[in-house]
C-alpha cells in the first residue's frame, strides 16, 4: 500500500523531469511545423549551448535551494551578482594588480568571491541577530547592495576585457563549456553538502521543524548564516564565470534574477516553508525554464510568450501540488 | 532506601500576575513509574517546562541522583538524563527515522560528513529493542502517529536516561499500540529508569503506575501509593473542594426541538449519528480524543461537509456550507482551540466580541463605535469579564477571561443552538465553576446547548443528557438521572449495554 | 515562548526603562525617524523646506504611494503582492494604446476594467483557491509582463498628438494650485484610510490577517475578503498607471519594473507586518513620504540618487528590528 503523501512526493521529485521530456518532445515536433529556423531543436550543439546558458542562474539556484530548504529566502542575489562582477572587472585595473599580469586573474576571482561571501554574511548575521525575517532583510539588502553597485562606479558600466579570461571562459573541455563545468561542479558539491554532511542535514531539520531543531541543540543561527554565505559565494561565482567572458557589467545587471531563480527552485519542488527540496530537482527546474525559453524561441514565439508561459506554469504547478495534497471532501473548510 | 532518580524540592515559578507553581516537591525512584496528575491548568505543563530547561524556577532546586542541577535549555536537560516524550510530536517529518532520533548529534566523519553506517547501525539496534516494524531509513512523515511516537521514544533510549517523562502518550494510540507502549515502559522500568507518567486516564494510571502525585492550582497536593488508593481518592485530591462538580439534577423547562440530526456521517470521522437537542436542554458529548465529537460540531458549524445524513434546525432541513451560513441560521460554536480558532489575539476585546456581527453594527457605511461598546459593556457585565477596558488586547487576558470573550461573542448573536467544545480547557478552577454556572443559566434561558468535554465530572455536572461516543459511533445516550460513571466509561470504550439500544 | 519572552526584562535595551523606550519607539518610531530626517535635511539645505520642493517630492512619490495604498490592504490581510510593478506597466501601456484608438474617455475605463480583471484573477487564486500569494504573484509578475509585451508588440507606446488631448491632466495638471497626482493620492489615501479603519470590511481585513482561522470561525468569508483586497490593489495600480501614462504621455514596457519591491519597502517601513493583521494607511503614507524625502534630501545635499538605496536598506532593517525588539523585550534575537 502506498502511504499517504507518497504519490505527491514521487510527483514532486519526478515530475520536473517528465515535464522536461514533454517540453523536448513538444518543441521537437512543433519545431517541424512552426520553426523559425531550419535547424532541428535537439542538436548536440544547441544542447551544449543550453547548458551553458543555464549556468548563471543555475549556479545561484543551487544556493537558493539550500537557503529555502533552511526556511529562509534571499532576494538580494541579483545585487550580489552585480557587485561581485564590478569588483571582478574593476580589481584587474588596480595598479598593483595590473602589474601582476595574468597572475592577477585568480586574485581578482578571489576578491569577487570574497565580496559575495561577505555580503551573504551580512544578510545572515542580520537574520540571526536581529530576528528580522529573511524576506525583509534580503529585500532591504537587494536595494542596499544595488546602491553599493552604483556608488562604486556611478551609472557607468564597468568594463575590462582580459583575453586570457575570455579564452578560459569560452574553452570547452570534453565538449562542455567552462560555465557548464562550473554548474555541474556546483550541483555535485551542493548535493554532497545537503545530503552527506551534518551541516546539510541540520539545514533540512531547521527548515522542517525549527523548534525541534532548537530543542535538539542545533545552533540555528550559525547554520543560517553559513547558508547565506554560501549563496553569496555562489552568486559571486556565477558573476565571475559569466563576466569573465563578457568583460562588461552595467549597474543594473542581475535585476530580477532573484525572481527567475525562485521560480526555478519552486518548479523543482522546493517547499517555500522549508524542510523539503532537492538539488537535482532544482537543476531540473533551471533546465526546464531554459528549454522553455529556447524552445519558444525556436518555434518563433517572442519574449512575451516566454514570460507569459513561465508565469502560468508556475501557478499551475502550485495548483497541482495543492490538489495532490488535498485530504478529501470531508476535510475542514477553513 | 534507594536514592531517587529525580527529585524536585519546593519549586516555585511565577509569571507576571500568576503563581504557576507554588512550592512543588516530589521524587521519582529508579525503576518506578510515577504518575503526575492534575486538572488542566494545575501546573503540570509549567512543571514539565521547568524540568525540560525551558523555564527556570524562581525558587527551589532539582536534583538528578543527588546532584543539584541547573538547566537553561532542553539540551542540557537531556544531557543530565532527563528525557521527554512529548504529546505534540517534535519531529522533522521530511527526515528519516535515524536522523530524527539523532537530531542535533549525528555521528560525524571527516569533512563534516555524516557517518551513515554508524548512524543506521545504532538506530536499528534501538529500533530492535522497541520491536517496531520500520527501519532507520524510513521517512518519518510516512509513519503513523503511533510509530512517530515510537521514534520519540527511541530518542529517549539514545542517552543514559535517568528519568523519562511521558506526556499523555496514549492520546492518539490504538489499543494494540498501547500494549506495545506499556511493554516499552516496563522495559525502561526494569533498566532502573525513573518514569514520570502524565495522563488523565485513570485506568491506565492504575494499570501501570506505582505511585501518583497530584498537583492542584500550582500546588503539590500529595502522593498516593497506587496499590493502596482508589480513583475517588485521586479525584478528590485533584479537584479539591473548591469546585462543585456534583451531578446535575436541575432540569430547565424543555422547549421545542431546536436541533435534530439524522443519520449524519462524515467519511471515516463519524458514522450514522442521530440525536436531538431541545431548547432549554444541555446535551453533553463524552468520549476519548478522536471519538468524532469535535468533527460533529464542525459539521454543524458548516466547517465540514457531511457525506450523508440530515441536519434539521427548528424542524427545517438546512445545508451549511460555511460558518457564515451556520451563524446566519442561529448556530454558534465556542471552539476547542481558543487561541487558534476562537480569538484574534492581536485585536482588542471589543473587536473580538463583535466580530461576527460587525457587518450589522453600522451607522451608514461605518462601524458604529457606540453600538460596539454597548454590546461589549453589556456582556462584560453579564459574564463578569475582568479587563481594564475594551481596548485591551485579548492576548493579554487570562484564559478564563478569554473564554468569556468567546462566549460573549456568541451570546450577543442570540443563537438558537450554542455548541461549546471543551469549555474549560486551560482555565483556572474559579473561572471553571463560573462557566459551568453560565452553561446551566443559558439552558434555563431557553438556549439549546451542546457541550463537548473530555472531563467526566464536567459532563456530569452540566448535562441534562449525555451522549457517549466511541470511534466515530454514537454508543448510547444517557439521561443524567440514569447515568453512572461505570456505564459511561464502558460506553466510551465501545461496550454497548446489554439490551440498551441506541436511545435518541 | 511568549511566556518566556514576557518574564525577561529588556536586557538588551537596558532594563525596564529600555523596554518602555523600545515600546514607544516601536509605536511612534517611524514618525520620529521621519521628523529627524526632515530636521536634518532642513539644517543641511535651506531649499528642503521650500513649499515647491515639498510639493515636488510628494508629486513624484504619488505613483509609488498610490500603489502602496493597495498593497497595504493585501499585506494586512496576510498576503503579498509582487505583481503590482508588472501590472502597473500593463495599465500604462494599455491606456496609452487605447488613448489613440478609443479616445481618452473610453480608454480610461477600459484600462481600469482590464486591470481589475487581472486583479480578480490573482484574488481568485489566492483567496478562493488558497494558493501561496508569494508564488502566485511572482508567476503573475512574469505572466503580466508577457501580456504587456504582447499588447505592445515590444514597442514603446506613445500618444501621437500630445498637445491636443486633455489626458495630460492626471499627471501634469494642477487644481487649486496643487498638482493633480497629489490630489489623487490624497483623495485615495483618505478614502482607503477610512475604509480600512472605519468600515466592517476594514475590520474583516485585520481579522483575516491577524488570525484567518479564527476569522473563519467567526463567520467571516475569508476568501471574499482576500479577493476584495486584491481588487483594491488592482484599482490602485490602475490609478498609478493612469498618472504615470498621463505624466509621460508615452512609456516603455518596463516602466513599473522593480516597483513591487519598492512599494513593499514603503509598506514595511510604515510598520505593517508581513505576517498580517497590522498596519494602517496613515503609516504607509508616512513610509512612502520617508522614501521620497530621503531621496530628495540626499539629492539636495549633493549625493547621487542611488545613495538612497543604501539609506533605505538601513532604515528598513532598523525600523523592523526595533519593532520586533520592543515586542520581544530584548534587542537581540534569542536564536542560538
Amino acid at each position: 500500500m502506498m502511504a499517504p503523501g507518497r504519490l505527491s512526493t514521487f510527483l514532486r521529485s519526478g515530475a520536473i523531469w517528465a515535464f522536461i521530456a514533454l517540453e523536448l518532445a513538444f518543441f521537437s515536433i512543433a519545431g517541424q511545423f512552426l520553426s523559425a529556423s531550419d535547424t532541428a531543436f535537439l542538436t548536440w550543439d544547441s544542447l551544449l549551448l543550453l547548458l551553458k546558458q543555464s549556468a548563471p542562474l543555475g549556479i545561484i539556484a543551487m544556493g537558493m535551494t539550500l537557503v529555502m530548504v533552511n526556511g529562509n529566502i534571499d532576494l538580494s542575489v541579483g545585487a550580489i551578482f552585480a557587485l561581485a562582477a564590478v569588483i571582478l572587472l574593476d580589481s584587474m585595473t588596480w595598479p598593483f594588480m595590473a602589474a601582476m599580469g595574468d597572475w592577477s586573474l585568480p586574485l581578482a576571482w578571489v576578491f569577487a568571491l570574497l565580496v559575495g561571501v561577505a555580503l551573504g554574511a551580512v544578510n545572515g548575521f542580520l537574520v540571526w541577530k536581529t530576528g528580522v525575517d529573511a524576506f525583509i532583510v534580503t529585500l532591504g539588502a537587494m536595494l542596499g547592495f544595488r546602491g553599493l553597485v552604483f556608488m562604486y562606479n556611478g551609472e557607468q558600466p564597468t568594463s575590462h576585457l582580459n583575453w586570457t579570461l575570455v579564452d578560459f571562459a569560452e574553452a570547452q573541455f570534453l565538449g562542455l563549456h567552462t560555465a557548464t563545468w562550473f554548474l555541474l561542479l556546483v550541483t555535485v558539491g551542493m548535493w554532497w553538502l545537503m545530503n552527506r554532511t551534518v551541516h546539510g542535514r541540520n539545514a533540512y531539520a531547521i527548515g522542517d521543524n525549527r523548534e525541534a531543531a532548537v530543542n535538539a541543540g542545533i545552533r540555528v543561527g550559525p547554520h543560517m548564516m553559513i547558508n547565506f554565505m554560501i549563496i553569496g559565494f555562489l552568486a559571486a561565482l556565477s558573476a565571475v564565470v559569466f563576466y569573465s567572458e563578457t568583460g562588461s557589467v552595467n549597474p543594473n545587471d542581475g535585476m530580477l534574477y532573484e525572481l527567475w531563480i525562485i521560480t526555478a527552485v519552486v518548479l523543482g519542488g522546493t517547499k517555500l516553508t522549508g524542510g523539503s527540496g532537492s538539488i537535482v530537482s532544482t537543476l531540473g527546474g533551471v533546465l526546464a525554464i531554459q528549454i522553455l525559453r529556447r524552445g519558444l524561441n525556436h518555434i518563433g514565439a517572442d519574449t512575451s510568450t516566454v514570460n507569459l508561459v513561465i508565469g502560468l506554469i508556475l501557478i499551475a504547478v502550485l495548483f497541482l501540488d495543492r490538489q495532490l495534497n488535498v485530504k478529501g471532501k470531508e476535510a475542514l473548510r477553513i | 532506601m534507594t536514592k531517587p532518580a529525580l527529585r524536585l524540592e519546593n519549586i516555585v515559578k511565577t509569571f507576571p500576575g500568576v503563581r504557576a507553581l507554588d512550592g512543588v516537591s516530589f521524587e521519582v525512584l529508579p525503576g518506578e513509574v510515577h504518575a503526575l496528575m492534575g486538572e488542566n491548568g494545575a501546573g503540570k505543563s509549567t512543571l514539565m517546562k521547568v524540568l525540560g530547561g525551558i523555564h527556570q524556577p524562581n525558587e527551589g532546586r532539582i536534583l538528578v541522583g543527588e546532584e543539584p542541577v541547573v538547566m537553561t535549555n532542553p539540551l542540557e536537560a537531556k544531557a543530565k538524563g532527563i528525557v521527554f516524550i512529548h504529546q505534540e510530536l517534535s519531529l522533522a517529518e521530511e527526515l528519516t527515522v535515524a536522523e530524527n532520533i539523532y537530531l542535533g548529534e549525528l555521528p560525524r566523519k571527516s569533512f563534516g560528513r555524516v557517518d551513515w553506517a554508524k548512524l543506521h547501525a545504532q538506530t536499528n539496534e534501538i529500533l530492535k529493542k522497541l520491536k517496531v516494524g520500520f527501519d532507520a531509513r524510513t521517512t518519518v512523515g510516512s509513519l503513523s502517529i503511533a510509530n512517530q511516537q515510537m521514534v520519540e521514544i527511541a530518542r529517549a533510549l539514545t542517552v543514559d536516561a535517568k528519568a523519562v517523562i511521558f506526556d499523555e502518550p496514549t492520546a492518539s494510540l490504538t489499543d494494540a499500540e498501547k500494549v506495545v507502549l506499556f511493554e516499552v515502559i516496563e522495559d525502561l522500568r526494569n533498566d532502573g529508569v525513573g518514569i514520570i507518567y502524565i495522563s488523565h486516564r485513570m485506568e491506565e494510571i492504575f494499570k501501570i503506575t506505582d505511585r501518583i502525585s497530584v498537583l492542584r492550582d500550582g500546588q503539590y497536593r500529595g502522593t498516593l501509593v497506587t496499590a493502596e488508593t482508589t480513583e475517588d481518592e485521586v479525584t478528590q485530591l485533584m479537584i479539591g473542594r473548591s469546585l462543585d462538580l456534583s451531578r446535575n439534577h436541575e432540569h430547565a423547562e424543555l422547549g421545542d426541538v431546536a436541533l435534530e440530526v439524522r443519520g449524519l456521517s462524515c467519511g471515516d470521522l463519524y458514522r450514522d449519528i442521530s440525536f436531538e437537542i431541545r431548547r432549554g436542554e444541555v446535551v453533553g458529548f463524552y468520549g476519548l480524543v478522536g471519538a468524532g465529537r469535535t468533527e460533529i460540531a464542525e459539521t454543524l458549524f458548516g466547517l465540514r461537509a457531511p457525506s450523508a445524513g440530515q441536519i434539521l434546525l427548528d424542524g427545517q432541513e438546512v445545508h451549511l456550507h460555511s460558518p457564515a451560513d451556520a451563524i446566519e441560521r442561529g448556530i454558534s460554536l465556542v471552539p476547542e482551540d481558543r487561541k487558534g480558532q476562537g480569538l484574534v489575539l492581536g485585536m482588542n476585546c471589543r473587536d473580538n466580541m463583535t466580530l461576527p456581527q460587525v457587518g450589522d453594527l453600522t451607522a451608514g457605511p461605518f462601524v458604529s463605535d457606540g453600538a460596539e461598546v454597548a454590546i461589549f459593556d453589556q456582556y462584560r457585565d453579564k459574564l463578569d469579564i475582568r479587563t481594564p477596558g475594551w481596548r485591551q488586547l485579548v492576548g493579554n487576558l487570562s484564559g478564563g477571561n478569554q473564554q468569556k470573550i468567546v462566549i460573549g461573542k456568541w451570546l450577543s448573536m442570540h443563537p438558537t443552538l450554542l455548541i461549546v467544545d471543551e469549555p474549560t480547557r486551560g482555565i483556572d478552577v474559579g473561572s471553571k465553576s463560573e462557566i459551568h454556572k453560565l452553561i446551566r443559566q443559558l439552558a434555563s434561558q431557553g438556549y439549546a446547548v451542546m457541550v463537548i468535554s473530555s472531563e467526566m465530572p464536567e459532563v456530569l455536572h452540566v448535562s441534562d443528557r449525555i451522549v457517549a461516543m466511541y470511534h466515530g459511533e454514537l454508543i448510547r445516550t444517557f439521561t443524567s438521572d440514569e447515568v453512572t460513571e461505570d456505564s459511561l466509561i464502558q460506553a466510551i470504550s465501545g461496550i454497548r449495554a446489554e439490551g440498551g439500544g441506541k436511545a435518541a | 515562548m511568549s511566556e518566556a519572552a514576557q518574564e525577561r526584562p529588556a536586557r538588551g535595551a537596558g532594563g525596564l526603562t529600555g523596554a518602555k523606550v523600545g515600546t514607544f519607539l516601536a509605536k511612534q518610531g517611524i514618525l520620529i525617524a521621519f521628523i529627524l530626517f526632515m530636521v536634518g535635511f532642513t539644517l543641511a539645505n535651506d531649499r528642503f523646506l521650500d513649499p515647491d520642493n515639498i510639493l515636488g517630492v510628494i508629486r513624484s512619490s504619488a505613483i509609488l504611494g498610490v500603489m502602496a495604498l493597495g498593497v497595504t490592504f493585501v499585506v494586512i490581510s496576510g498576503n503579498l503582492d509582487l505583481s503590482v510593478g508588472s501590472l502597473m506597466s500593463f495599465s500604462t501601456i494599455v491606456v496609452l494604446d487605447l488613448h489613440d484608438t478609443l479616445g481618452p474617455a473610453l480608454a480610461i475605463p477600459a484600462m481600469f476594467g482590464l486591470t481589475l480583471a487581472i486583479g480578480a484573477v490573482i484574488g481568485f487564486l489566492v483567496g478562493y483557491l488558497r494558493l501561496n500569494s508569494l508564488i502566485v504573484t511572482l508567476g503573475m509578475l512574469s505572466a503580466i509582463h508577457g501580456l504587456t509585451l504582447t499588447w505592445s508588440g515590444g514597442q514603446n507606446m506613445d500618444i501621437a498628438d500630445k498637445e491636443g488631448t486633455w489626458f495630460s491632466v492626471f499627471g501634469q495638471g494642477t487644481a487649486l494650485g496643487i498638482p493633480v497626482p497629489i490630489l489623487m493620492f490624497a483623495l485615495l489615501a483618505a478614502v482607503l484610510g477610512i475604509v480600512l479603519a472605519k468600515t466592517p470590511f476594514g475590520r474583516k481585513v485585520y481579522a483575516v490577517g491577524g488570525n484567518g482561522t479564527a476569522a473563519t470561525f467567526s463567520g467571516i468569508r475569508r476568501a471574499r475578503t482576500v479577493f476584495t483586497c486584491y481588487l483594491i490593489s488592482a484599482f490602485c495600480v490602475a490609478t498609478a498607471g493612469l498618472i504615470q501614462a498621463s505624466r509621460s504621455m508615452g512609456s516603455q514596457n518596463t516602466v513599473g519594473q522593480g516597483m513591487e519591491l519598492e512599494v513593499l519597502a514603503a509598506v514595511i517601513l510604515g510598520g505593517a507586518s508581513l505576517m498580517g493583521g497590522s498596519g494602517t494607511i496613515f503609516k504607509t503614507v508616512i513610509g512612502v513620504l520617508i522614501l521620497g524625502f530621503i531621496q530628495n534630501g540626499l539629492l539636495l545635499i549633493g549625493l547621487q540618487f542611488y545613495v538612497q538605496f543604501v539609506v533605505t536598506w538601513i532604515i528598513i532593517i532598523l525600523a523592523v528590528w526595533l519593532d520586533i525588539a520592543a515586542k520581544r523585550g530584548r534587542l537581540l534575537s534569542p536564536i542560538a
